[in-house]
């Protein structure tokens, strides 16, 4: 309760909350959308250069098995997402391989949020868990939008104009690129931009709050559409991200990451792409109803993960490191 | 002036088809096109907006035997799935060589 309450009253969790009271009173306001994008470009670019800097200390043990289950989840969370949506939920092909596309990636927004949490609980994360995101992020796209487009019979080609949409997006550029800029730059150039750069600095937190804000806002503005998802999908939106948060700080604790590293890694398990994700279902798999899958992992799983996804994976690592 | 009688075929569509129409177009025979952000509401309600984005209004000039072409696709690739809408419009322009 304490840890839950912890997280419910920090910054980022409040303006979260703000934004969505915002919009459910119908109000106009919303951040700019340049802001928007300087924030997001910002706060990729920066968890990339401190992730590059942190993969210079860590030896090829360290990263070995964490890479191994990262990887491992990559593949497994799309087909049981996709398992569950036809088997149990008779989805049709289109709309489970859909939502699996954004159940087997990466919201990147919950992967900071996580960062945040832990660190304020004394639970530093490995420092290369940047590595990670990179690394979960587009297999799950991958495998779910293969499987749509072999079961639905469509041309191939237009997979491969997926896989150069999502390896060229921006968070791709800001985090594998700031994973390299900051492996070659070290430790001692670092020095010189981390006032403004520093993941645990003011000015990171401060452009984070500002961020979750406007993500309450666009979060609540899909709130209208839960009455036309049904109540299954409201019912998955919840419980398939604690499944897969569970099997990735169990599978994490096994990999020997910490207490902190085996939540975020959880807290990525669980999350729901919907930046990378909807464009690249929508082009191909066009028949996948947009309203499912964005509904579901934008008004649903994110903030669900947000308010008491990220405690509750924090808790089971607790468990799970002995605590 | 002298002018040339051409059509210009107009498409509105949701933002990811940008680039498979703009190619598209060219592979038909269209030899330009112009592009710009278009905001509004059809028949499909806020469905073509819902992945993030604004639409897209593309424009193009071309003959008539290449309008019916693009007209064509777009039936076929795109009505059935996607937020598009597309006319044509007769049109008197000048320098009409650009265009076939």
């Amino acid at each position: 309760m304490e840890i839950l309450k912890a997280n419910l009253l920090s910054p980022i969790a409040l303006a979260f909350a703000l934004g969505i009271f915002a919009k459910l009173i119908k109000s106009e306001f919303s951040l700019p959308k340049d802001l928007y994008t300087a924030l997001s470009i910002f706060l990729l670019f920066a968890l990339g250069l401190k992730g590059g800097v942190e993969l210079g200390h860590a030896t090829f043990d360290d990263v070995a098995w964490p890479v191994v289950v990262t990887l491992l989840l990559g593949v497994v969370t799309p087909l049981t997402t996709y398992f569950v949506l036809r088997v149990v939920g008779k989805f049709s092909v289109s709309d489970a391989a859909g939502i699996a596309a954004h159940y087997g990636s990466v919201s990147a927004v919950t992967y900071i949020a996580a960062m945040t949490f832990v660190k304020s609980q004394s639970a530093e994360p490995e420092g290369f868990m940047p590595t990670l995101l990179t690394l979960l992020e587009s297999p799950g796209i991958h495998i779910a939008l293969a499987i749509g487009a072999i079961k639905t019979a469509q041309p191939g080609q237009s997979l491969k104009a997926v896989l150069h949409e999502v390896l060229t997006a921006r968070t791709m550029i800001l985090l594998v690129g700031g994973l390299l800029v900051g492996l070659a730059m070290g430790e001692k150039n670092w020095g010189s931009i981390e006032g403004f750069f520093d993941t645990k600095g003011p000015v990171f937190k401060g452009a984070l709050t500002l961020f979750l804000l406007e993500m309450g806002i666009v979060a609540g503005s899909r709130f209208g559409d839960l009455k036309k998802v049904g109540p299954f999908l409201l019912g998955f939106g919840v419980v398939m991200p604690v499944l897969h948060g569970a099997l990735g700080v169990w599978l994490g604790s096994l990999a020997g990451l910490s207490l902190g590293g085996a939540t975020v890694l959880g807290t990525m398990a669980a999350s729901a792409s919907y930046i990378a994700a909807p464009p690249a279902v929508r082009v191909t798999l066009p028949e996948a109803n947009p309203t499912y899958y964005l509904t579901s992992s934008l008004a649903i799983t994110f903030p669900f993960n947000i308010l008491f996804g990220i405690p509750l994976y924090f808790r089971l690592s607790q468990a799970l490191h002995g605590g | 002036m002298d002018t040339v009688t051409l059509k210009m075929v107009t498409l509105v569509a949701e933002p990811v088809l940008e680039e498979k129409l703009t190619s598209k177009l060219l592979e038909l025979g269209a030899k330009g096109f112009t592009v710009t952000d278009a905001r509004g509401r059809g028949s499909r309600g806020i469905r073509a907006s819902e992945v993030p984005g604004e639409s897209v209004r593309i424009e193009v000039v071309v003959s008539a035997k290449v309008s019916d072409a693009i007209l064509e696709h777009v039936k076929q690739a795109f009505f059935p799935n996607y937020a598009v809408i597309a006319w044509v419009t007769t049109v008197d322009v000048v320098r009409g060589e650009k265009y076939v």
